[in-house]
């Protein structure tokens, strides 16, 4: 609806003006480069509409946002009506115009609080029938457990032993795939800070806060691919910590799901090509930079046979040893100038296969 | 009629007298002085100052936002200005703003009293203000801040950025609030002019007395809960974080606990402007005046029991959530019947449509925006989808921004005569107001849109199907630049070339309007009598008999 007004031009000019005010801008700490994490479109080309319903909750929670947006139409009017009428019939025309000695009238006084009041509650229980199917998960529910760092969410499966998805703030990746039409709960607690879990297409939202578990719980509608947001403010990458979240067929969805969390190297893939899938699938990217630039931990370009100062000033040569040291125990050896808070622990997550695919990786980032 | 008392003069007349401004002179006559009026500048020139740096704040981050990408700062940076932003506006521009400034020079004035009840405790208000700035500019100049102005942990007990010299400036900000909002307790029980009643005062005063309330009773939860999160960072103390045993939700509801409360010390002081400049500018008895003045004082009291509902998808319990929604709906009503209430009194009245009235009518379609979207917040399925997204940036700017600041600069247009002795040029007003206005709706009401649609706040970068909207409002934002720097400037302007300011330019029927602009270093020839209530203007025909008495 409003890109009618907005040609592509006026994109290439709104590209100018940051362009020109970059450079005009003093040069500014080269902090890790941001990507944009590329997301499928939201199923919606209308401004003034909500987003697609894909979830059984969508449909009333949308109703109730329609009247509201009804009702306050409608005062809207009523107010803003009356003031321009009044603007209108009463303004000063002279001087000495005489106005009106009424100071207050209990009878409208009266209906102008009721009315709303009235209207208020029926607008708090619509809200709170719906907020109690919300906050109920049926029994049947399919578990997932999401775990959020700082910037990626991780996706286990319980009833699928094995399988855990990624997201990835380079890739669009599939970060949750959920059968269509059956419940699904989401156990969901934050290893770091607090982050929120945010479908818009599904009308979902709940934080994640570390050191307990938060839940929530939804039944897709429609089979397709829907944006994942974290809502709550999480340090420097939170706008890249984005996600997609795929509905399948509850026919196709196991295979589909064994497929897209398999992680294994393909018969015709090389063992860095392995390794740079993992990279990206099991949230290094999040951290770890490949073009030298410093972000939350040592960027892997020229990192493999580089001469790292340690915390506590000793030095070491960055060996497949020392790798893979790093990644099962990460707090063991810090290099100089980091903190090793943010970065867990991969003992049991990756096999040794899969390490050392990220050591070959590692090894052709020069 | 208000009454000087003028038997202390013969004749009844006095010649000009030098106004506060020039009656003591130098450097220290302002820094040591106990004037309200002088204090009143002084927080009015810095809160401006504050308002600018967090302006430029807020035009930066519009200008990141005109495309998904990165392109003029970094990440870090980009979280670093909207905390400024947001922590600048809040702290040192409208918490301090109507009170501080108007609240200071009008309230004495309208009270028909020399001074506030205790002055040199107001001058060490100001003084505690400028130290928390102080403290403010150390944490700019020291790396920043990039938790937002909320500091929820545990990323404010982990983040690498000055967080500690930042909410000691707050802590210490909060105690200027806590004085000022005692001291302006004590000023309207016990400094009255004879004869002004409590059914006399004028509805400003009403609103300054329900901020202070809060500002007492709420202000010193902020001051140990930054206190908490100090310990907590210093001494590994846990309190909030989960590493150390601490609960991060906790944080949470300490903060809101004040914040909420906050957030009527923010809008409060707007409402009692706007009664004020709605009355006098349609020279009509406002309507409803013990509804208005009595709905201040209920929100004032149920502003601490709705805090919950910033929390609704916090991990708080989901009963918890169904009570704070209910409430939250109750503390709308009385705030429906204020804005019911302003556009009755423009029925039959005499209105003038000048730069003053024009912010009041422009507040007027504003904060009604801004209340009713506040109703989508409140219901609690609507709000889990709109929470933390774009909804709820442009909902708290149409609050804050088209209710408070706009009432601010609605004020300070009419009260400017009394305060400079000067007059603004009102063609260059009015063209002001209209910039601020446009400005104001095209930058915040795009944001509504954008919301709903699902854009999370507090994003350096975003998917491009949001970009055609976010261009609309960083247009906007440039409009409202543009129509606030024009407004400075005119103001500026008019303390050099400005035509001299009457008494009482607009007609107005309080007490401030008896005294000379600017008023002596007194504010009164002898003691002020009252006999009547603030909205009796001369103009409104009681030949009627409609009044109800």
């Amino acid at each position: 609806m409003l890109s009618m007004f907005l040609a592509p031009e006026i994109k290439e000019a709104a590209k100018a003006v940051v362009s020109n005010a970059a450079a005009a801008a003093p040069a500014v700490p080269a902090a890790a480069p941001v990507s944009v994490p590329k997301l499928p479109p939201l199923e919606t080309a209308n401004s003034w509409a909500m987003p697609t319903e894909a979830s059984t909750f969508a449909e009333s929670t949308d109703n109730l946002y329609y009247f509201i947006t009804a009702l306050s139409v409608i005062f809207f009017v009523l107010i803003i009506g009356a003031m321009l009428y009044f603007m209108k019939k009463y303004a000063r025309r002279s001087e000495d115009q005489k106005t009106s000695s009424l100071t207050h009238n209990g009878k409208i006084e009266f209906l102008w609080s009721a009315i709303p009041a009235v209207l208020l509650v029926v607008i708090f229980a619509w809200g709170e029938i719906d907020w109690i199917k919300q906050t109920s998960p049926p029994p049947d529910a399919i578990d997932i457990r999401v775990t959020g760092r700082q910037w990626y969410w991780q996706v286990d499966y319980p009833d699928y032993p094995g399988v855990t998805l990624t997201s990835s703030t380079e890739e669009p990746l599939i970060t949750m795939m959920v059968p269509k039409g059956r419940p699904v709960r989401l156990i969901m607690t934050s290893e770091d800070v607090l982050h929120s879990f945010y479908v818009p297409a599904f009308r979902v939202k709940k934080d994640l806060v570390p050191g307990r578990y938060t839940t929530l719980w939804f039944e897709a509608t429609k089979v397709g691919e829907f944006n994942i947001f974290c809502a709550e403010y999480c340090g420097d990458r939170h706008s890249s910590m984005g996600g997609v979240i795929k509905v399948l067929e509850p026919d196709s969805f196991e295979a589909a799901l064994r497929e897209a969390a398999k992680l294994e190297q393909k018969p015709v893939e090389s063992a860095a090509d392995f390794g740079k899938r993992i990279y990206t699938r099991r949230g290094c990217v999040a951290c770890h930079t490949l073009d030298g630039s410093a972000a939350t931990g040592p960027s892997w370009k020229g990192l493999y046979g580089k001469e790292e100062s340690l915390v506590g000033g000793e030095t070491l040569k960055v060996d497949d040893n020392y790798i893979k040291e790093s990644i099962l125990q990460p707090k063991a050896k810090i290099v100089a100038g980091y903190t090793a808070a943010n970065m867990p622990s991969y003992q049991g997550q990756l096999d040794d296969k899969q390490i050392t695919a990220v050591i070959e990786f590692i090894k052709t980032q020069k | 009629m208000v009454t000087a008392d003028k038997s202390s003069s013969p004749g009844g007349d006095h010649a000009r007298e030098p106004s506060f401004y020039t009656s003591q002179k130098g450097l220290k006559s302002w820094l040591f002085t106990l004037d309200h009026k002088r204090l009143g500048m002084m927080y009015l020139v810095s809160t401006m100052i504050f308002f600018f740096v967090g302006g430029v704040a807020a035009l930066s981050l519009r200008t990141e936002l005109l495309t998904p990408e990165l392109d003029v700062f970094s990440a870090t940076t980009y979280n670093k200005l909207f905390t400024v932003h947001g922590a600048v506006m809040v702290f040192l521009v409208i918490i301090p703003s109507v009170p501080g400034a108007m609240g200071n020079f009008l309230l004495p004035l309208m009270l028909g009293a020399k001074d506030v009840a205790f002055p040199r405790l107001n001058l060490l208000s100001f003084y505690i203000y400028t130290l928390g700035a102080v403290f403010f500019l150390i944490t700019l100049l020291t790396g920043s801040l990039d938790t937002g102005w909320t500091f929820y942990t545990p990323y404010s007990t982990s983040t690498g950025t000055a967080v500690i010299s930042a909410t000691f400036g707050a802590f210490i900000l909060g105690f200027s609030s806590i004085l000022t909002g005692l001291n302006f307790l004590v000023t309207v029980h016990k400094m009255r002019a004879p004869g002004l009643t409590w059914n006399r005062l004028p509805l400003f005063v009403w609103a300054i007395y329900s901020t202070a309330v809060i500002q007492i009773l709420a202000t010193p939860v902020l001051a140990i809960t930054l206190m908490l999160l100090i310990i907590e960072r210093t001494l590994n103390i846990g309190i909030f974080d989960p590493a150390m045993g601490g609960d991060p939700v906790l944080f949470q509801h300490f903060f809101w606990f004040y914040s909420h409360p906050a957030v009527y010390i923010m809008i409060l002081p707007g409402f009692g402007i706007i009664s004020e400049l709605v009355a006098v500018h349609s020279r009509k008895h406002i309507f409803g005046y013990k509804a208005i003045a009595l709905s201040s004082v209920a929100i004032a009291i149920i502003s601490f029991l709705v805090w919950g509902h910033h929390m609704f998808v916090s991990g708080q319990s989901e009963l918890a959530g169904v009570v704070f929604s209910f409430l939250t709906f109750a503390v709308a009503v009385p705030t429906a019947i204020k804005v019911f209430s302003w556009v009755a009194t423009l029925y039959k009245g005499s209105i003038e449509f000048n730069t003053p009235m024009l912010y009041a009518l422009a507040f007027l379609f504003t904060f009604t925006i801004g209340g009713l979207t506040g109703v989508f917040l409140g219901a609690l399925s609507v709000d889990i989808h709109l929470h933390d997204t774009y909804f709820v940036v442009a909902h708290f700017h149409y609050v804050m921004m088209g209710g408070t600041i706009i009432a601010f600069i609605g004020g300070i247009h009419h009260w400017w005569g009394k305060m400079t002795g000067r007059m603004f040029n009102e063609t260059h007003g009015r063209w002001g107001c209209l910039l601020v206005f446009i400005g104001f709706n095209v930058t915040f009401f795009s944001q509504f849109l954008v919301g709903q649609q699902g854009m999370p706040r507090r994003y350096a970068t975003y998917v491009p199907q949001f970009q055609n909207i976010h261009v609309i409002s960083t247009i906007g934002s440039y409009i409202l630049g543009v129509g606030l720097l024009w407004t400075a400037i005119y103001l500026l302007r008019s303390l050099k070339s400005g035509a001299q300011a009457s008494d009482n330019p607009y007609g107005g029927a309080s007490l401030e309007w008896i005294t000379q602009s600017p008023p002596i270093e007194h504010n009164f020839h002898g003691q002020p009598r009252v006999d009547t209530d603030p909205y009796n203007f001369p103009q409104i025909d009681r030949s009627g008999g409609m009044d109800h008495h």
